[in-house]
C-alpha cells in the first residue's frame, strides 16, 4: 500500500534548514494496522503528511497503492485525498458550524457524488460509527468520543484504503480511547490499511505493527528499539503517575 | 449544492457574530454605495427628461429664422442690406422643401394693452399661423381650441391666450370669481376680440421674444388688419426628419439667398436657432453630468467593497485551519476559492439588494410628489432606468466579485500542512 524509499524533508525556518526526513524507507502492506511512535520532533507528523499526499517529499520516492505521487500537481494530489485516503486527527477538525451529517458529507461533496447517493451514504456512515441519532447535532453538542467518531464517518466517505490518523485518542479519556480503538480494529479488520500516530503504548500495542521513528529515520536495531521503548513506557508511567 | 448553499449561509451569519461591528459597517457602506450610484444616476435621467420636456417647450425639432444683415457684397449690391421675410416667402419656403413637414411665420407685438372687464394688462401679442399649435406646443386646455383655417381666412378677431394671461385677466381657475374664458370677449388695442382657447400650462426653457403663457394670439391676417406690419419678425421651420436638419439648414440657405439675393456663404445674412442642436448640446452635458454621477457613486461602493475584501481576509486567516481540513478531506482549490467567493458575493449582494430597494422606495416617493413647486419642475423626477439598474448591478457584482476574488485565492493558496498546525 505504501512504498517510501529515501524520503527526506526539509523546511526552511527562517535562516535554518530543519530536515524533519532524513532518509526513510518504508513499506506498509494492504491490510496492516501499524502504529507510528517516537520522540516529539522525530518526524512523526511530516511522515504522515507526506503519508496523506498533503506534503511532498523534497527528495526519495513514495508510491501509494502503485501509483507514484511525488510528481503529481495539486490537483491530482486533492483527489487521491478524497478518493483514497482519510484523515483523522487528533484534535477531530469538524467543521464547527456544521451538523455531523454536513461534515460527514464534505469529502462526498468534493467527490462530486450526486445528492441521492450522497445523502444514502451518510447515513449509513453515521449509523456504522453508532451515530444513527446525532445526524443533525453540531459538534459544540457532541462529546468527544462522538465527535471523533463523526471525524471517522467523515474519513471513510469515500471508501478510502488509507486510513491515517495522527493521535485519534489524544484528546479522549481512555473509555472513549478505547472504543475509538475498538472501532479501528473492527475497520482493520474488514479490510482498511490504517497508520496511525500515537504516544499511547497501550494504543500500540493493539496494532499489527509499531514502527519506531527517532531523529527523522526509522529505527530498526533491534537494540535500539528496545531502549526506546523502554525508555517511553518510563515516560507514559511518569506521566500517568 | 442545497447543503453547501445551507453552510454558506451559516457561514456568513457566523462571520456576523464574530464581525458584528465591520460585517454592519460594510453592509452599510455597500448600501450607501449602491444607493448613492443608483439615486445620483436617477437623479440625472430625471433632469434629463425633465430638460427634454421643458425644451420641448418651445417646440420639438424646430428651426426658428431671423433675418440678418449682409456682410458680404453679392452681385452688385452693397453689404449691410437687411434681409427681411414678406409673409408670401412661407409659401416659396413650402413649395421649395418638400422635406419640411410645416413651416410657419409670426409677427409680433409687445405691450400691447389687453384687457377684459375692466381688468387691463400690458402683453404681447403675436400673429400666427395654425400650424404654431403644434410647432410650438401650444396646446389648448380642454374646452378650447387653437387658431385654425377659417379663422385666418376671414380675419376673425379671435384670441388663444396663454394660461398667466388667462390668470390674470379671469382669475385663476380654480379661485373665487373665476370665470372660464371660452366664449368671453377681451379687447386688444381696443379691438373686440373672442376668446378661443387657452394654452395648456407647460414648461418652456427656451424663448426668444418672451414667453408663451402671457402672450395673446391672434390670426396672422388679422394681426395684418390692425398693425401695419410688411415683414415677419421670424420664420419656424420644423423639418419632417430630425435628422435632415442640417439638409433643410443648407436648402433654406439656398433658396432664400436666390431669392433675396445674398452670399449663400454669408453666415450674417440669416440667423437660425436650431433648437435640436442646442437639445444634442444639452444632452452631451446631462451624460457627461450622468457619467459624473456614477462615477463618484461607484467609488463610494468601491470604498465598501474593500471593505467586504478585508472581512473576507480576516475570515480566511480565522478559517485557515479549516481550509487545511477540507484541502486533507480532498478538497481543490475551486471549492476553496467559490466559499469564499460566494460569501463575498452573499454579504454584497445583501447590502447591494437593500440599496436597490432603497433607491426604488425613494425614486417611488419622489416621483408620487406632485410637480407644483418651482424647483421639482426644474429637477425632474428622478427615475431609475433600465440602464441604470443595470450599470447599477454590474458595478456592485464586479466589486463584489473582487472583493471575494483577492481574499479566495489567498485561502486556496494556504499550505494544508501549515493550516493543519494552527490549531
Amino acid at each position: 500500500m505504501i512504498k517510501m524509499s529515501g524520503i527526506r524533508k526539509a523546511y526552511n525556518t527562517g535562516r535554518i534548514k530543519v530536515e524533519a526526513l532524513k532518509g526513510v524507507d518504508l513499506e506498509i502492506g494492504a491490510g496492516e494496522f501499524v502504529s507510528i511512535v517516537g520522540p516529539s520532533g522525530s518526524g512523526k507528523s511530516t511522515l504522515m503528511n507526506i503519508a496523506g499526499c498533503l506534503d511532498v517529499p523534497s527528495d526519495g520516492g513514495y508510491e501509494l497503492d502503485g501509483e507514484s505521487v511525488e510528481k503529481l500537481n495539486m490537483s491530482q494530489l486533492a483527489d487521491i485525498r478524497n478518493k483514497k485516503i482519510g484523515f483523522v486527527f487528533q484534535a477531530f477538525n469538524l467543521l464547527p458550524y456544521a451538523t455531523a451529517f454536513e461534515n460527514v458529507e464534505l469529502p462526498l461533496i468534493f467527490g462530486k457524488v450526486a445528492t441521492k447517493k450522497r445523502q444514502d451514504r451518510v447515513v449509513e456512515l453515521l449509523g456504522r460509527v453508532g451515530l444513527q441519532d446525532r445526524l443533525g447535532h453540531k459538534p459544540a453538542e457532541l462529546s468527544g468520543g462522538e465527535m471523533q467518531r463523526v471525524a471517522i464517518a467523515r474519513a471513510l466517505a469515500n471508501n478510502p484504503k488509507l486510513l491515517l490518523a495522527d493521535e485519534p485518542t489524544g484528546n479522549l479519556d481512555s473509555q472513549s480511547g478505547k472504543a475509538i480503538i475498538d472501532l479501528f480494529e473492527e475497520l482493520w479488520k474488514s479490510g482498511t490499511t490504517i497508520l496511525m500516530i500515537t504516544h499511547d503504548f497501550n494504543v500500540a500495542k493493539r496494532t499489527n505493527r509499531v514502527v519506531y521513528l527517532r531523529d527523522g529515520l526509522v529505527v530498526t536495531k533491534a537494540a535500539d528499539i528496545a531502549q526506546g521503548i523502554k525508555s517511553w513506557k518510563h515516560d507514559r508511567q511518569f506521566d500517568t503517575a | 449544492m442545497l447543503s453547501n448553499a445551507r453552510m454558506i449561509i451559516r457561514l456568513f451569519l457566523r462571520e456576523l457574530k464574530s464581525q458584528k461591528l465591520r460585517m454592519s459597517l460594510t453592509i452599510i457602506a455597500i448600501i450607501w454605495g449602491t444607493l448613492s450610484i443608483t439615486l445620483l444616476l436617477a437623479f440625472g435621467e430625471g433632469l434629463k427628461n425633465q430638460l427634454d420636456i421643458n425644451r420641448k417647450g418651445l417646440g420639438d425639432g424646430i428651426l426658428i429664422i431671423w433675418g440678418g444683415q449682409t456682410e458680404k457684397p453679392y452681385k452688385g449690391l452693397p453689404r449691410g442690406r437687411q434681409i427681411r421675410f414678406r409673409p408670401d416667402i412661407i409659401d416659396y419656403i413650402r413649395e421649395q422643401i418638400p422635406e419640411i413637414e410645416a413651416a410657419g411665420g409670426e409677427f409680433i407685438n409687445w405691450g400691447r394693452p389687453i384687457s377684459y372687464n375692466g381688468k387691463i394688462v400690458s402683453e404681447k401679442v403675436n400673429g400666427v399661423l395654425p400650424e404654431y399649435e403644434f410647432m410650438r406646443s401650444l396646446y389648448p386646455d380642454s374646452g378650447g381650441r387653437f387658431i385654425n383655417k377659417l379663422d385666418l381666412q376671414n380675419k376673425r378677431r379671435v384670441a388663444f391666450i396663454g394660461n398667466e394671461l388667462r390668470d390674470d385677466l379671469f382669475g385663476p381657475p380654480d379661485s373665487a370669481g373665476y370665470v372660464d374664458p371660452i366664449g368671453k370677449t377681451i379687447l386688444i388695442n381696443d379691438i373686440q376680440f373672442t376668446v378661443i382657447g387657452v394654452m395648456q400650462k407647460k414648461l418652456q426653457m427656451g424663448m426668444y421674444s418672451g414667453p408663451d403663457w402671457s402672450t395673446a394670439f391672434i390670426p396672422i391676417t388679422t394681426f395684418q388688419t390692425m398693425y401695419t406690419r410688411r415683414y415677419l419678425s421670424n420664420l419656424v421651420i420644423k423639418p419632417r426628419d430630425i435628422n435632415q436638419t442640417e439638409y433643410v439648414k443648407d436648402r433654406l440657405y439656398s433658396i432664400l439667398s436666390t431669392k433675396y439675393k445674398f452670399d449663400p456663404e454669408d453666415k450674417r445674412a440669416l440667423s437660425i436657432w436650431d433648437v435640436v442642436e442646442d437639445a444634442q448640446v444639452m444632452r452631451k452635458v446631462m451624460i457627461g453630468m450622468q457619467v459624473f454621477f456614477g462615477i463618484i457613486g461607484g467609488l463610494t461602493l468601491l470604498v465598501a467593497g474593500v471593505g467586504v475584501a478585508n472581512i473576507m481576509y480576516v475570515a480566511v486567516r480565522e478559517r485557515t485551519a479549516e481550509i487545511g481540513v477540507k484541502m486533507a478531506m480532498g478538497a481543490k482549490r475551486a471549492h476553496v476559492m467559490t466559499q469564499f467567493m460566494l460569501e463575498a458575493i452573499l454579504i454584497a449582494g445583501i447590502g447591494g439588494g437593500t440599496g436597490l430597494f432603497l433607491s426604488f422606495a425613494i425614486a417611488g416617493t419622489l416621483a408620487a410628489i406632485p410637480m407644483e413647486s418651482e424647483a421639482m419642475q426644474w429637477l425632474g423626477k428622478p427615475t431609475i432606468s433600465i440602464p441604470i439598474a443595470i450599470v447599477t448591478i454590474s458595478v456592485l457584482s464586479t466589486i463584489g466579485l473582487a472583493a471575494g476574488y483577492f481574499p479566495a485565492r489567498r485561502a486556496a493558496s494556504v499550505n494544508p500542512v501549515e493550516s493543519l498546525r494552527y490549531e
